[in-house]
């Protein structure tokens, strides 16, 4: 069974770079462009891996994670957050939110590939920043 | 640090070349000889009338008594002292009469740089604070990162040489020349946005600076020929449509479209002062009771604010004191500040909770008048009045809106106008001793020090802990 990577991002040709180069590594991406409807997205589709931009029409970044880690079902989900600000204080943040693994923007395509697998491979051990209070 | 130390020594070198026994200059006084002993000792604190009658019978200015150096330039110094970092050698705030009678050029330098880098620390505050919460920079930044980003992504696939399928590599370089063309439309705006900061409403003062140094430019008063100009119909303080400028709020003074609209509701309400009381009226009260606010306000029937406000910008003239005059809002946040030798209002941050301004703020529209005594060298007193009004009538509704207003008179000017006066003196109750910010007041066990003094060795046993 493939891999499947949920894409929550707003900008089309990023959608495009990114399901390109994770399509070519053998994924399976789907893609989701709305901050307020994501959550149900993940929810519906279930996938193994997300990656979560911060600047989204309708719902920040930031919120969509907390919902996520609130939920028991998604505490252990691997979460991949893209921001263009990679200021200490907005990494602060989504740490205590906890997510998985953080990225800056603009991304180098093999980093990207790098951080997508290497938080596959680290999936059924818990990620130590994720078992916080969420 | 006694803090009149030096009129009193002055007092006694004074009486020495003039040749006088302390009896005898205590007695044409009206003090007991001993009493003089421990002022010229600098053992008692001296003002007011007391200072003025010593000054007459020494043949000289009361000034020459009181100041040693200037007045301004030692409180700009202190000033100074009380904003500077901590040093490696600590500041002599006990010699700072003497350096500024010793070196005036240097100690005018020092007051002069502490100006320059206040202003330009507000104007670094000013910068950073659109850069942090500007939406459009935001906004510009992100759309530049995220072209950015699709770029680097799709030239990197675009450039891996890997075998892509020619749809692909035709869709890539679209997307390529698509983003392209926005970062180049992003970035010429982000550039030119990045140009236009610091020029239009961002001048270097505050626009409340500029009015005043424009206000002060005209010694605060206004012409009377343009108070008399006719008041346009729905100008009014706080509405947002600002009345035609008149030539005078278009000075060079007041760069700032902000400051302008400012200096503009400024004079709409110096001229509804005006007219609702005219000169000759201003003028009779003047000349019955000084300089009076109630007795203003009861003649012409405007309200004790606005008689504070016309009393303090009135045009120089013979025989009239110059007035100081402060205003507030709800918030404490001073919105006007008319200065005097020896009482000059903080440029920034809070003032003193003790003067009668607040004192008013606390009960809206219950008028106080206090004999308060300002700290510094020399300690000097002035009657003031304070007044706190609605600024808005407002509906059961609205948030309440309201201004304090506070007038500050020379304990002189008021005694010279009781003198002349037939109504007998005003009781007062006892004199308030006010600072003007808790950094640079020396006064010790203040109930309402909020931190500890530069100027004041014992402070730490009064912080806070001598509320009684």
């Amino acid at each position: 069974m493939g891999k499947r990577v949920l894409l929550i991002e707003d900008e089309p040709n990023i959608i495009e770079a990114i399901r390109f180069i994770l399509s070519r590594d053998g994924w399976i991406v789907e893609t989701h462009s709305d901050g307020a409807s994501a959550v149900g997205a993940v929810n519906a589709k279930q996938p193994d891996i997300v990656i979560l931009d911060v600047m989204l029409p309708g719902k920040s970044g930031f919120d969509i994670l907390r919902d996520l880690r609130a939920d028991p079902e998604h505490a252990a989900l691997p979460i991949l957050m893209l921001t263009a600000r990679g200021q200490k204080k907005d990494r602060d943040m989504a740490q205590a939110a906890g997510v998985s693994a953080f990225m800056t923007k603009p991304f180098s395509n093999s980093g990207m590939l790098d951080a997508v697998n290497g938080l596959m491979a680290a999936g059924d051990a818990p990620v130590v920043d994720v078992s916080g209070d969420g | 640090m006694p803090r009149s130390a030096l009129t009193g020594t002055r007092i006694r070198e004074r009486r020495s070349l003039e040749g006088l026994k302390q009896a005898d200059l205590a007695r044409s006084v009206g003090i007991s000889p001993a009493y003089l002993n421990l002022i010229e000792h600098n053992r008692r604190r001296i003002g007011g009338k007391l200072l003025v009658d010593l000054a007459r019978e020494l043949n000289v200015e009361l000034a020459a008594l009181t100041e040693g150096a200037h007045a301004p330039l030692i409180d700009a110094l202190q000033g100074a002292a009380a904003e500077s970092a901590a040093l490696n050698d600590p500041i002599e705030t006990d010699r700072i009469e003497e350096f500024a009678g010793r070196f005036p050029g240097w100690a005018g330098l020092v007051a002069q740089q502490r100006e320059q880098i206040t202003l330009l620390e507000r104007r670094v505050e000013a910068l950073s604070d659109r850069l942090a919460h500007d939406p459009f920079l935001s906004d510009a930044l992100h759309e530049v990162l995220s072209t950015v980003t699709a770029i680097r992504s799709t030239a990197g696939i675009l450039n891996a040489g890997d075998d892509i399928d020619p749809d692909w590599q035709v869709r890539f370089h679209r997307n390529m020349y698509e983003d392209s063309q926005r970062l180049a439309t992003g970035s010429q705006a982000l550039v030119s946005y990045l140009d236009t900061v610091g020029k239009a409403d961002e001048a270097p003062n505050a626009p409340l600076d500029e009015v005043e140094s424009w206000l002060a430019s005209t010694a605060y008063a206004l012409p009377e020929n343009a108070l008399e100009t006719p008041i346009s119909a729905g100008g009014g303080i706080a509405g947002d449509e600002v009345t035609p400028l008149d030539k005078s709020a278009q000075s060079d003074m007041l760069t700032s479209p902000a400051a302008r609209a400012l200096a503009a509701q400024w004079l709409e309400r110096a001229r509804r002062d005006a007219a609702a009381m005219p000169m000759g009226d201003v003028e009779a009260v003047l000349a019955d009771f000084g300089p009076d606010p109630a007795a203003l306000a009861q003649r012409t029937g405007a309200d004790l604010a606005a008689a504070m406000r016309r009393l303090a910008t009135l045009p120089a003239a013979e025989g009239r004191a110059a007035l100081g005059l402060v205003t507030c809002d709800g918030s404490g946040t001073l919105t006007f500040r008319k200065p005097l030798d020896g009482f000059a209002p903080p440029r920034f941050g809070a003032a003193c909770p003790l003067w009668p301004l607040y004192q008013a703020l606390l009960r809206p529209l219950s008028p106080v008048r206090r004999v308060i005594e300002h700290m510094g060298q020399p300690p000097r007193q002035f009657l003031a009045y304070a007044v706190c009004q609605p600024v808005v009538p407002s509906g059961f509704d609205a948030p309440e809106v309201v201004e304090a207003t506070m007038l500050f008179v020379p304990i002189d000017a008021v005694m010279d106008a009781a003198a002349r006066s037939a109504r007998p003196s005003q009781n007062v109750g006892d004199i308030v001793e006010v600072g003007t910010n808790c950094r640079v007041c020396a006064r010790v066990k203040c109930p309402a020090r909020r931190e500890p003094s530069l100027l004041s060795g014992d402070v730490g046993s009064s912080f806070l802990n001598e509320v009684s």
